[in-house]
């Protein structure tokens, strides 16, 4: 069971994704290369945050369009995990393997901060870890997380179950007042039709491990690797 | 040589918190007629060109595929000879 970490110019979360998936679920990983047309032999790829390209023109406007992108929709296509987490939401977004957009942060501040999340969906190869309802703790780092997509897309996403996570406050209450960043109905982290891509602006690689002081983003990683278990079997 | 200068901007009805904050510092200086302000970005390229409508393509291809996101951005352009 492999899993790949994908690096473009500018990626700065990557070692702690590829810690968890190394050392915490102690799992073979390997870095995959924006260049690269071949991931070769992945079960799942991680996205992981940064400035790609220096998130110049759009966060991931220029990243979306790497080799290595067409590769990734092609496994996400044949059904293959892929999550991407900030700036790898964003290049999810843009390479329209999910909806909506990032836009900049309602208070045109850079947010850096733990953030109270609210699972709303734990049935997904990505959140079974949690129920619905759990609130979990997540830092976030971003200055364009402020989620929108048009109204039909939303309220089609939200009759899908396809919100993840929402922002809250620590009894899990979710409401404009613990919105952080102006997204749309309070949206964190979003899951695509067919159940296999997720996009997130909060960091669960930084809140794996435990050393760190948090570590109930164990479970989005622990909950990929169960599902490729049950799967391969 | 054709010159192509490309605006985008973020569609309407999508909250411009740039705009709003420069609406404000105008307003606290008192430009109070300052309704409403847009914040959008121009892209000026120089294109090694001729023909007028294949550069018109070319950049309306440029801007469905990297240079506008139609998610949230529009996008105008004017090119011209220099």
């Amino acid at each position: 069971m492999n899993w790949g970490v994908l690096l473009f110019p500018g990626s700065n979360c990557a070692e702690d994704c590829f810690h968890a998936v190394d050392k915490i679920l102690g799992k073979p990983v390997k870095y995959l290369w924006h260049k690269d047309t071949d991931l070769g032999d992945v079960d799942a790829i991680i996205i992981p945050g940064g400035f790609s390209y220096g998130d110049h023109l759009r966060p991931g406007a220029i990243a979306h369009l790497s080799p290595a992108m067409t590769a990734v929709k092609e496994f996400a296509a044949n059904g293959g995990l892929v999550i991407g987490i900030c700036n790898g939401f964003q290049i999810l977004t843009e390479s329209r393997m999910l909806p909506g957009s990032l836009l900049q942060n309602r208070g045109l501040k850079f947010l850096c901060q733990d953030q109270n999340l609210k699972v709303d969906n734990a049935d997904t190869p990505f959140t079974s870890e949690y129920a619905a309802g759990d609130v979990v703790v997540f830092p976030i780092a971003h200055n364009e997380g402020n989620y929108y997509a048009a109204p039909d897309t939303i309220a089609e996403m939200e009759s899908n179950g396809q919100i993840l996570f929402r922002y809250c406050n620590p009894e899990g209450e979710v409401s404009e007042k613990t919105n952080p960043n102006g997204s749309i109905n309070s949206i964190a982290g979003i899951i695509n039709r067919t159940g296999n891509v997720v996009g997130m602006m909060p960091h669960p690689e930084r809140s794996a491990d435990s050393v760190l002081g948090l570590s109930n983003g164990k479970g989005v990683f622990v909950s990929m690797l169960k599902h490729l278990e049950a799967k391969h079997g | 040589m054709l010159k192509a200068i490309v605006t985008v901007m973020l569609k309407k009805g999508i909250f411009d918190p740039q705009g709003r904050a420069v609406q404000n510092g105008l307003d606290s200086i008192g430009f109070d007629k300052v309704k409403k302000v847009r914040i959008g970005k121009q892209l000026e390229m120089d294109l090694e060109m001729t023909d007028m409508a294949t550069a018109e393509a070319s950049v309306h291809d440029m801007c469905d595929k990297m240079l506008a996101n139609p998610v949230v951005e529009s996008y105008s352009f004017e090119i011209k000879e220099v």
